[in-house]
């Protein structure tokens, strides 16, 4: 019966070139389609494949007693009599992978950079969007993208070589390569993150907000920060977070200035070694296999797992601030 | 609160904010001014023409400038089709609301938020370690051959790293293209794919080498991820084979800052070193916002 009535429909009967061509069509979008699972494979790829060389330190028992959650996380003692420490001494006769200390590097050094780029960024970037003159607007943006551009390595240099000593200097630290060194250097690396997104969030403000505003009375000033700021506020936390990530995940400023010691203490003056910068500095000389190798990608792991979450909340909070004002300005 | 203390304050944070982006301002000054006053004495046509020697406490930086190129080469040859075609798919291809596009674009986010040195995991893990592996084992090499870090490894993580700016360039390209160049030519009687091909792409044209010269820009200084899937402390010959090391001017420059044995005597070198890598960041940076304003101007001058 069905067959009977699509045979009376007389479907149109495409030559064998129009039908050629529709096969090449498809197979065409095919193809196109194939390739955009890339992305989505490579974000599987790499979980999958850090995650895997981190398995050993759960599966097997001998990485597992070398290196077991609670080896690295828990206080352990090191020799018999002395009170229980945070040591991370992963090339020792006694394997030492307390990942506290690191875990406290980073965090010292993400929070001297925070504690600079985040009020410098959205500063700037108020700046930019509501008081510059146009001109000096125009230019503010090439330059902050200059910025952007200079690989990490050479900030790195720079902290090393300039910052360095002239912070020693100024602030009579006793070691010279620190927290606030590496910190300061970080800053540079995630100020022009902030800047940026934050600015877009700022000038995505409808310009009805601001006559709106202006129309009641309110001084420049008033519209900026009581109006404009207050409605960007998703996007300008969802900058804060995107720099928070960079930092947490930037290497090669921290590798070089940071002097690199895994110190438990709450000086910030005292030489830091971070997460990202322990997996940089260890992997070249490890056992590939041994349980320091699994511990160094169990790193990576965190480090993937810290960032991920950052930027998903990111981009939503991205999200929210375009459909707020989109959705309202409409 | 009185006139006159509003606009005080109005004053205070304007001086405020544009300090703040002074200062960004002037770190970049001050960090440019550095380089080149202590740079710019070194680099001289033997600095750029011989390999280092003197344990690096002289000679010059040709390797790391040759490999550096090579491998941004191959890093280009790898990103751009899939990068490309990725972009075509989310712009020319999904539905507008489709859930593959979805994903993808949430891929693309958190790709670009992935921490570099977790690249350098992923190259070691998966190119060397099982790409590597599986192939010296099929193809029967007895010792390691493509198991170990190599040039080819080491740009095809970085090309992985730079996929997300080239999707987002390339799309923010595709949608510069009118509508009406599209429905034009399928009026005409072209099928999609003749249409992307002669007609979307060829206008996309100069924004997608706009998005190839950012990802060579970003890619060319990354070093996190070439630490352990490639790049050499020291070699003099320049790579010959997919599988050779490398070295690398940003990977030179961590070498001469952190492991020198003679800070002083290295220093000219260094800065020399960073003076070009910087250079070469810049120059292609400049590329980018060249042919940028220039097609903006275009598109602006045709509407």
């Amino acid at each position: 019966m069905q067959q009977g009535l699509t045979e009376t429909m007389a479907v149109p009967r495409l030559s064998a070139a129009a039908r050629r061509r529709q096969l090449r069509e498809k197979v065409i979008a095919g193809f196109i389609t194939l390739m955009a699972f890339t992305g989505i494979a490579a974000l599987l790829l790499i979980i999958i494949f850090v995650a895997k060389e981190a398995l050993a330190l759960f599966l097997e028992p001998e990485a597992r007693h070398e290196a077991g959650l609670s080896k690295m996380f828990l206080p352990q003692v090191a020799r018999q009599g002395r009170p229980a420490t945070f040591t991370w001494q992963p090339v020792s006769n006694i394997p030492k992978v307390s990942m506290i200390p690191l875990f406290i590097g980073t965090l010292k050094t993400t929070a001297v950079s925070m504690l600079v780029a985040v009020p410098v960024g959205v500063f700037g970037a108020l700046y930019a969007a509501e008081f510059a003159p146009r001109r000096l607007r125009e230019l503010l943006k090439p330059v902050i993208e200059l910025l952007a551009g200079i690989p990490s390595v050479v900030l790195g240099f720079f902290a090393l070589m300039v910052m360095a000593t002239f912070l020693q200097e100024t602030l009579g630290l006793n070691t010279r390569l620190n927290a606030v060194v590496a910190g300061l250097g970080l800053a540079l690396a995630i100020v022009p993150v902030i800047f940026t997104v934050a600015e877009d969030s700022l000038t995505a403000v409808p310009r009805s907000y601001r006559e709106a505003s202006l129309a009641l009375g309110a001084t420049p000033w008033e519209t900026a920060w009581k109006v404009v700021l207050p409605a960007a506020a998703p996007g300008i936390l969802a900058a804060c977070v995107l720099g928070f990530g960079r930092a947490i995940g930037e290497t090669m400023i921290i590798l070089m200035a940071s002097g690199n010691a895994a110190i438990v203490s709450a000086d910030f003056g005292d030489s830091v070694r971070s997460l990202s910068a322990t997996i940089a500095a260890e992997m070249g000389e490890v056992v590939v296999g041994s349980p320091h190798y699994s511990i160094l990608f169990f790193i990576g792991v965190q480090l993937f797992v810290f960032t991920f979450i950052l930027n998903m909340l990111a981009s939503t909070w991205t999200k929210k601030v375009i459909k707020r004002l989109t959705g309202s300005a409409s | 609160m009185k006139y006159a203390s509003r606009r005080a304050v109005g004053l205070a944070l304007t001086t405020l904010t544009g300090l703040a982006a002074f200062l960004m301002v002037g770190m970049l000054a001050l960090i440019l001014l550095d380089v080149f006053v202590n740079g710019a004495g070194h680099v001289t046509w033997t600095f750029l023409s011989q390999p280092p020697s003197d344990g690096m406490m002289g000679g010059g930086i040709f390797p790391a400038i040759i490999g550096t190129a090579m491998l941004t080469l191959l890093m280009t040859v790898a990103v751009m089709p899939v990068g490309v075609l990725t972009a075509v798919y989310l712009h020319e291809y999904a539905a507008p609301d489709s859930r593959l596009a979805r994903w993808v674009r949430v891929a693309v986010v958190n790709l670009a938020g992935v921490p570099s040195i977790v690249f350098g995991l992923f190259g070691l893990g998966f190119f060397i370690l099982f790409v590597g592996r599986g192939m010296d084992r099929v193809l029967g090499h007895e010792e390691l051959y493509w198991a170990q870090p190599g040039i080819l490894w080491a740009s095809l993580t970085l090309a992985v790293l730079t996929l997300p700016v080239v999707i987002v360039s390339t799309e923010e390209a595709l949608r510069a293209v009118p509508m009406d160049h599209r429905t034009a030519s399928l009026a005409l009687g072209a099928t999609q794919s003749q249409t992307l091909g002669r007609v979307v792409l060829p206008g996309a044209l100069p924004g997608i080498l706009t998005g190839a010269v950012l990802a060579i820009s970003r890619g060319a200084g990354e070093v996190a991820p070439i630490l352990f899937t490639g790049a050499a402390y020291f070699l003099p010959d320049l790579p010959s084979r997919l599988n050779s090391q490398f070295m690398h001017l940003g990977y030179h420059t961590y070498v001469l800052a952190t492991q020198s044995p003679d800070v002083e005597a290295t220093r000219p070198l260094l800065y020399a070193t960073v003076l070009v890598l910087l250079l070469l960041t810049f120059a292609l940076n400049l590329v980018a916002v060249i042919i940028r304003t220039r097609t903006r101007r275009k598109a602006a001058g045709a509407h």
